[in-house]
This record gives C-alpha cells, structure tokens and sequence, in this order.
C-alpha cells in the first residue's frame, strides 16, 4: 500500500463542492483508493458520505491510500488537487 | 359500505377523496440471520439499487425546486462507502440490520458535524429506512408519490413528512395513532388540512378506497353515500359564506373584546401569520432556535433571529415563551441527564434556574430585537408553579429593559394559587394542553389516554376558571394558547370562564372570530356555567352544542 499525507487547501474544508470534484477525480482515476484521517480506518475515497464524514477542514491532513502498480502518479495527481483551493475554482 | 370509523377530529373541514396509505417505517426483525457473505452483499446492493433508481424516478417526476434534491438523495443511495460499510456489517449482521447499522454510523456523524450536514442526516435516514424496507421485501416507508387529490393514511406522520406535503394534492389525514395535541394534528391545522387522528383501523383501508374525512367531527366514512358527502360539502358552502363577513378584531356581538392570535414556532409561521388577520402572537416556541445547534446560540445570533420573527408583526403584539427544554428535548449543550419521568422533571423555567446564562442570553437578544424592530414584545415562562418562581423570572425579565412578563399557567398548582402567583407578573397564558395533563395525569403524548385529555373534561374547566378568577382579582389578563383556544365552541366557554385573548393555529382563526361575533359575554358566561355544571366532558360538550346560537351551530 502507497500512501501520502495532504493538507486541505479548500477554504472551506472538504465538504460539498470541493468533495464531489475530488470523488469525480478519484473515478477517473479507476482504481480503489481509500482515504482517512492520519491514523484512522480508512475509507473508499469515491464514497461522498465517507469523505464528508470526515469533517476536514481547511489546512487538516488527510492520509491517501492505494495499492495499484500505477499508485505513485494516482496519489501524486489527487495530492495535487486536494492542494488547491477547490472551493475558489 | 357506508361504515364509520370513529376518531378525533384535530383539523376542520371535509374531504373527500380516495385513500393514499403512507408505508410504515420497517425494523429489522430482532433475530435477523447473518447469511453467507457473498449472499448478503448482493442483496445489500440490490437494495441500494431499487431505492436509487426509485428515487429517481421521482426525481424525473418532481418539479423544478425539488429534482436536484431528490437527485442528491439517489447519490446517497448510490455511495460506495455507505453500501461497502453496511456489506462490512453484514459479516456480523444480518443484512437488513447491516444496512441500518451503517446508515446509523454516518447519520450519527453528520448530526455531531452539525449545520448543512445534519440537514441531510433526515434525506440519509430516509434512505436508510428505503433500504431496510427493500432488503425485506417490503413496501417503501413514507409518502408514495401522489398523481392526484387524496387522503393520506398514516399509522402517524414524522414531522418531517407532515412538512413537506404538498398541499394540493393531499386534501385529507387520517392517522391511526397520535392524540389531539400530537404533531400531525398541530400541522394539519395549521396547514388547515381537515384531519382524524386516533381512528382504529385505519391502515386496513384499501388503498384507492372513497373517503370522506370530516375533520370537525373526526368521523371517517367508507365509501360513504353520495347524500352524505353533499351534505358536508353543503356545510363546507354553508361555513364559507359564514366566515366570509369575519374579519378584523376578535369581540363577542355586545363589544367585549377578545384578542385572536397565533401560535408560531419559527421564521416561516411568522411570515404566514404576519400576513394573516390576526391581532398578534400568543405563543411564539423558541425551543428552534436551541434544539438544531451544538453549542449555546450566542446573543447575536439570536437577536437576528428575533428580529425576522417580529417584524412581520409590526407594532402587533408578540408573546415570546422562553426556552421549553428538558430531557425529552434534550440540548446538546445544556444537558442535565436522562431523567425518568421528564415531562416532570427539570424542564420550562426549572432548566432555567439550572442554567440562568441561557435565559439571561435570551432575554437580552429579545430586548435587541424588540428595540430594533418595535414590535410590542412580550415575554413569558413555561412551567411555573411558585409565587417565587414568578418573581425570579418577572425580575430578571425586567432587568433586561422587556416591559412586560408573564407566565404560563399549565402546572395545576399555579393554577389554584393564580391569585398570588399573578400578583408577581403583567399578564397569564393557560397553556391547555400541559394543564390537562398534569391535571388528569395523563402523558400527552399516549394517545390511549386521549380521553383523559379531553379539553371539555370538567376538572380541567374548572382550574382554568380559577386561573381566571385569580388573575381577575389582580386586575391581570388571563389568555389560552392550547389546542383549546382554537375550538369555536370552548373558545365561547373560555370567553365566559373570563380569557381575554385566544391563541391559535391561524387557519382556526375565522371560525372562532365568527363564534364570538354570535354571542354576548353574558351567553358565554352562561354557556360556561353549563360546562362547569356538566358531569363528563361529553355532556359538557353536548350541553353547550345544544345551547349555542343556532347561526353557529348550522355551521358546525
């Protein structure tokens, strides 16, 4: 398993907008990948409940997870979009 | 054919139309079987996938406003993480229970999360219940999709449901469980959808079946002859023309004054009544502005709040109830622990004597918006049974610069001793439906006890006569905004008994104005008398029905 840690960007955390782009972008990718909180039990990063469940806010860390042989470029990618402000695009 | 089925009217009027039965919410059964893995995880995702695409077919059907939400909650039912946490449960569960367990697990989360998130908990609930209901083969919970008038029948409605009926089409309710004073009731009235509650049986009504709902009455009729639907349909003709001369402030036909107002209990009631012909507001619930947060409302917040609900009103009265909390409506953040017998434990002004910041931070937020908006701004307290009680409350109500203070008379003890009580405040408010219950001890809230909660039941009478006569004896107004205050006939008893002001579901309003409007004080003083003398509260009921102005009666 692959992971990286990623601070939110989005001013306003990873909820409702922000969140359903990052779902979208997970999609694209097509391969299972989970997300939690550093130290957490993780959860299917396509899901918009479990993503939003987690209640991050703007500068909180998120731990991104994926076993694929392509798992480095994926989490690369996502890290990259959950970097950015979201909610301002 | 033509059979009667026997209820308590909560909601006046007629309808007649064909039954709409609302599905009952389906439990997983207390001994469901865990089954193979492979087995449940695909009934789990059938479930899901029946409820998704239920949804959106309703979502193809719904108007503008409504299909971009109803398609938000087919994405809910579509969430991996919701489907692959209930397959998760099912290694231990069965799969029904599985699918509850997961929802529980996320709706639980969204509601700690509070705001925008424990708004859609209710959407995810509901998905959660579809699901449930599909895994085990049963029909859908809650309201079909409605192609036309009906009657909705109910073993009872959630809150939530009762608020988003659409009004058009629902004509009729008629629930087999709740109580005079239950939710349904309250919002059937104020919707003014003619309504019966507690009618046995109901939910073996044949879906399709021609009802006539007479909500007056709280009688049923199945399939009844068309005889019979004219004539209430006649009344309902016979009552419009009636009510139509019944506008403007509420007085008996020799001038004496009563003043008609509304119960309200948020910003949308406010601007509905606002725009109704009613003198003010007798009962504004605040508990909405607490019960939905995580943390005590600051000042400004509230204040904001107040604002929007006064101003609709003008220089009309409003009468503010603070907060009515205690462990059946528990705060998050003024929780005094589980209690056994809550509705006589610490609740209304108990919890503010536990908790004064909170009243304090009230009150002050209503002397802003009461100063900002002008409107004539009244403030009472639930659950008062001492003279010190009222004096507590009256000194710290003017310490913060409202002018006038109140009290709710709904213990029995305050009641009977309103004489002195009284003397600590400016005006009182018979709060009916608490009264019958402390009065009768009887819970509110069991609608097998719905007889002992009768608001013609004599003993009740006769302690709102002694509120009365006690507040009459300070020269004090004594006002009602129970149930009771909206009933044209007890509102003719009460106006005798000597209350000065009738608070109400505006809907209810016009009829009761025109029940005044036949009488003299002195026909209510005497109608009162008959009550008071009557041994049951059927025959007070009856005794006053035979004695009243026969304009009045043909309308009935």
């Amino acid at each position: 398993m692959t992971t990286r840690t990623v601070a939110i960007g989005s001013s306003v955390g990873l909820h409702a907008r922000p969140a359903a782009i990052f779902v979208q972008a997970v999609n694209d990718a097509g391969v299972p990948v989970t997300i939690s909180k550093p130290g957490g039990t993780p959860s299917p990063a396509n899901s918009m409940l479990a993503i939003m469940s987690l209640g991050a806010k703007h500068g909180d860390m998120v731990e991104l997870g994926c076993d694929a042989p392509n798992a480095d470029a994926v989490l690369a990618g996502l890290v990259a979009l959950l970097e950015r402000d979201l909610d301002a695009e | 054919m033509g059979t009667v089925v026997q209820g308590i009217g909560v909601s006046a009027g007629a309808a007649y139309a064909p039954v709409v039965i609302v599905g009952d919410r389906v439990l997983p059964p207390a001994d469901e079987q865990v089954l193979a893995h492979d087995v449940a995880a695909d009934r789990i995702r059938d479930a899901f996938a029946e409820v998704a695409t239920e949804i959106d077919g309703r979502a193809e059907l719904a108007s503008d406003g409504a299909a971009p939400i109803l398609k938000a909650t087919a994405m809910l039912a579509r969430d991996p993480g919701l489907i692959e946490g209930a397959i998760a449960h099912a290694e231990s569960y069965g799969p029904a229970t599985a699918i509850e367990r997961a929802t529980q697990g996320y709706v639980d989360k969204f509601i700690e999360l509070g705001g925008y998130f424990a708004e859609r908990a209710t959407d995810l609930k509901d998905v959660g219940a579809r699901a449930v209901a599909a895994v085990l083969g049963e029909p859908a919970p809650g309201v079909p999709t409605l192609d036309g008038e009906c009657v909705l029948v109910a073993r009872d409605l959630a809150p939530s449901e009762t608020a988003t009926l659409d009004r058009t089409k629902v004509v009729g309710i008629v629930t087999e469980e709740g109580g005079r004073t239950s939710h349904t009731a309250i919002l059937a009235a104020q919707m003014a959808i003619p309504a019966a509650v507690k009618v046995s049986g109901c939910l073996e009504f044949a879906e399709g079946t021609m009802v006539l709902v007479d909500g007056d009455t709280g009688q049923v009729h199945v399939e009844p002859e068309g005889e019979l639907v004219a004539q209430l349909q006649q009344r309902a003709a016979r009552r419009t023309a009636a009510l139509e001369g019944s506008t403007g402030p509420g007085a008996t036909k020799d001038g004496k004054r009563v003043a008609l107002l509304a119960n309200i209990g948020g910003i949308a009631d406010a601007e509905k009544a606002g725009a109704a012909d009613v003198e003010g507001v007798g009962l504004f619930r605040t508990e909405f502005v607490f019960l939905n947060s995580k943390e005590a409302p600051t000042v400004e917040e509230q204040a904001e709040i107040y604002r929007k609900v006064f101003a609709p009103f003008g220089d009309r009265r409003v009468v503010v109830r603070t907060l009515d909390a205690g462990a059946d409506k528990p705060l998050a953040f003024a929780d005094l622990g589980r209690e056994e017998n809550p509705a006589l434990g610490r609740r209304g002004l108990r919890l503010s004597a536990e908790r004064p910041d909170l009243l304090d931070s009230q009150l002050e937020a209503l002397a802003i918006a009461a100063h900002d908006t002008g409107a004539d701004v009244r403030v009472m307290a639930p659950m008062v049974a001492l003279v010190e009680e009222a004096a507590w409350f009256a000194r710290r109500v003017r310490e913060n610069g409202l002018k006038k203070v109140g009290i709710m008379i709904e213990v029995p003890g305050a009641a009977l001793r309103a004489g002195h009580v009284m003397e600590e405040v400016d005006f009182g408010s018979l709060g009916t439906n608490d009264l019958a219950q402390y009065t009768m001890a009887a819970d509110r809230m069991q609608g097998e006890l719905a007889d002992l909660l009768d608001p013609w039941q004599p003993a009740l009478l006769d302690l709102i006569g002694a509120a009365c006569d006690g507040a009459a004896k300070n020269g004090k107004p004594m006002g009602v905004c129970g149930e009771s205050g909206g009933d044209p006939l007890l509102a003719l008893v009460l106006t005798g008994l000597g209350v000065s002001s009738l608070s109400m579901a505006p809907s209810k309003v016009p009829m009761v104005r025109f029940s005044l409007s036949q009488h003299s004080f002195a026909d209510c003083q005497r109608l009162a008398a008959l009550a008071r003398g009557a041994r049951t509260a059927h025959e007070a009921r009856e005794a006053v029905l035979n004695a009243v102005a026969p304009s009045v009666a043909a309308v009935l």
